[in-house]
């Protein structure tokens, strides 16, 4: 579940965000007493550890991998620690050889598809457990939450028993459903069908977190603008429309960025499940950059790949990030 | 008449759905339990056996009793207790920092952790192999656990954060005037008040070190240095399709985080969406 609790992660921080201009006012002197007190320098000093950390963990791995993407170095260079400068002879193969541009094309449609239904079942089970009484709203929400803590590992076996061609569960509803071609049905033998099996995983596991806080910051809307949309005459569909969804929108909008994040670079799914085969027609980039990199021992072609999969997340995400830069500005 | 045949109709639906949505989502689990449990003969059975009433600890003793399970089990808990506390303890000091002081440069800060939390981990294992390799520490728990460390901090720094900065001010410094330093008042006055934040925020850190694959996939091909996350991936292809035994260990390496969620969830749950919803 690295992934699944990355979502949460991410979203959890969005939020915190907003938390603290709620207590205002109040704290200002005491901040400024505290300061005085404890010199300026003290800030910085708690900010140090972490500041470090992050810098050398997290920046010398992405220096790094740019640096590793402009060499050759193959097992040859890598058993004998040598260090071949290729200028950009590695981004030269990937960007002009037709394999990379089919993974992008497939990784696009692949995010695409798990974040649409994610966001939307996920705020349909929201909305649903908004209107649900009290014990059946447990009950459901008891199902999300074991699905939400499975850990992705753990989860991704079970969908391949669930999916095995003998004895697996899902063959033996389809068969006595009517469907018997799928009786003995290999899952895992072409690429639609496979991504069909990651993709339920991904959606499964990805669900509750959306469809929980959207049902949380349901709770959150005051009664009284159902109230004032009831006696301007609103109906249950207006005062969706005029109520719920423009309160829901900035979680809605966050939420589905975050997504793309997750989703975009999972890994474990797609690889433990099928590592991505058959004939490599399941590799998402993160995969590739890994196969190529690792399995085939081109690290700095590997590297190259990750270096421009950073990219295009980049892209993705460039109008959220944007958002984030600037709510900060004025929220601080 | 008609009318309220349509109102039950309207009144049931959604129970209806809710009822359906449990079976979809807790299903899974369910399967993966009952699997473990069953005997072989109901788990290769041409009608799979949906509620079983013979139980059997077979698959379990087969799965505990595969080369290095206990190894497997020491390796996952060190790297993912250490990392969490490791990242607890940076992220109070840095969290105090963040929720109650004002200084230049806090709201870049806070923006870099919120960048760094979205950090493509997955996508820089390769530099990391290279660093690892360079610095001779392949096959080691101690760059598992500093990277898992910085894997968490920063969800873990902004969380607290608001943990913090939910606590009311004026009992610091009330604590202050009666002669605490600040210090002093922090170990005896947040933080106590901090202590249900540390455990919810601490839950997400565990889940994402316990279940961490592609870095250690990468980094350690050496058995004695593996966590269970690798070894539940290939069990599958190791004892061939035996299901049973398969079921029993993703059994086991969910089970303490089924337990820890159930257990903290609610408190981390309100805990983010306190942060997240009010506006």
């Amino acid at each position: 579940m690295s992934v699944q609790t990355e979502r949460a992660d991410t979203a959890a921080a969005a939020g915190i965000r907003k938390s603290d201009a709620s207590p205002p006012g109040v704290g200002r002197d005491g901040e400024n007493r505290g300061k005085s007190r404890g010199g300026a320098a003290v800030p910085y000093l708690l900010l140090l550890p972490a500041l470090a950390a992050t810098a050398v963990l997290l920046g010398w791995p992405l220096v790094k991998n740019g640096m590793l993407s402009f060499q050759n170095l193959n097992p040859r260079q890598l058993i004998l620690h040598l260090t071949e400068w290729n200028g950009i002879d590695n981004y030269k193969e990937v960007l002009t050889g037709s394999d990379f541009w089919k993974v992008v094309g497939r990784s696009l449609v692949f995010t695409a598809v798990n974040v649409v239904l994610t966001m939307l079942l996920g705020t349909l089970i929201g909305l649903l457990l908004a209107r649900l009484g009290k014990r059946m709203r447990l009950t459901l929400m008891l199902g999300l939450v074991l699905a939400w803590a499975m850990p992705v590992v753990a989860a991704t076996t079970v969908y391949q028993w669930l999916f095995a061609q003998r004895f697996g569960v899902v063959n033996w509803v389809l068969d006595k459903l009517g469907w018997h071609s799928m009786a003995d049905y290999n899952w895992f033998g072409s690429q639609l069908s496979t991504f069909s099996v990651v993709t339920l995983l991904i959606v499964w596991g990805s669900i509750p977190f959306v469809a929980i806080n959207l049902y949380a910051a349901t709770t959150t809307i005051p009664k009284e603008l159902y109230e004032a949309a009831a006696l301007d005459g609103a109906g249950a569909w207006q005062s969706f429309t005029s109520v719920t969804f423009p309160f829901l929108r900035p979680f809605l909008w966050s939420t589905t960025f975050l997504e793309v994040i997750w989703i975009f670079k999972a890994f474990t799914q797609v690889f433990a499940m099928n590592a991505g085969g058959p004939d490599r027609l399941t590799e998402t980039l993160p995969v590739y950059a890994f196969v190529e990199g690792v399995g085939n021992q081109h690290f700095g072609m590997g590297a190259a790949i990750s270096f421009l999969t950073i990219l295009i997340l980049l892209a993705l995400t460039a109008y959220y990030l944007r958002t984030v830069l600037k709510q900060e500005e004025d929220e601080l | 008449m008609k009318r309220t045949a349509s109102s039950a109709i309207r009144r049931l639906w959604p129970n209806a759905t809710a009822i359906v949505l449990f079976v979809v989502f807790a299903f899974p689990v369910y399967w993966m339990f009952a699997t473990a449990f069953k005997p072989t003969g109901d788990i290769i059975a041409e009608d799979p056996v949906f509620f079983p009433t013979d139980a059997t600890f077979e698959h379990f003793k087969k799965a505990v009793d595969a080369d290095h399970f206990w190894t497997l089990v020491g390796n996952s808990v060190t790297v993912t207790v250490l990392s969490v506390l490791l990242s607890l303890v940076i992220a109070l000091l840095a969290s105090f920092a963040l929720a109650r002081m004002r200084f230049r440069g806090r709201r870049g800060f806070i923006v870099t952790f919120m960048i760094a939390q979205m950090a493509p981990w997955e996508v820089m294992v390769i530099a990391i192999y290279m660093i690892v390799r360079d610095s001779e520490m392949l096959n080691s728990l101690v760059p598992l656990t500093i990277f898992y460390m910085v894997m968490v901090l920063p969800f873990t720094i902004l969380t607290l954060r608001g943990y913090v900065a939910a606590v009311p001010k004026e009992l610091e410094e009330s604590a202050m005037v009666d002669g605490c330093t600040r210090t002093q008042a922090f170990i005896k006055v947040i933080f106590p008040l901090l202590a249900p934040g540390l455990m919810a925020t601490s839950l997400f850190g565990f889940i994402t070190a316990w279940n961490e694959f592609p870095m250690v996939l990468i980094l350690n091909k050496d058995i004695e240095a593996q966590t269970l996350p690798l070894w539940l991936s290939s069990f599958q292809t190791t004892f061939g399709d035996d299901w049973g035994a398969t079921m029993a260990a993703a059994s086991l390496f969910a089970v303490p985080i089924l337990i820890l969620f159930v257990f903290l969830q609610r408190k981390a749950v309100s805990g983010l969406v306190a942060g997240a919803v009010k506006g």
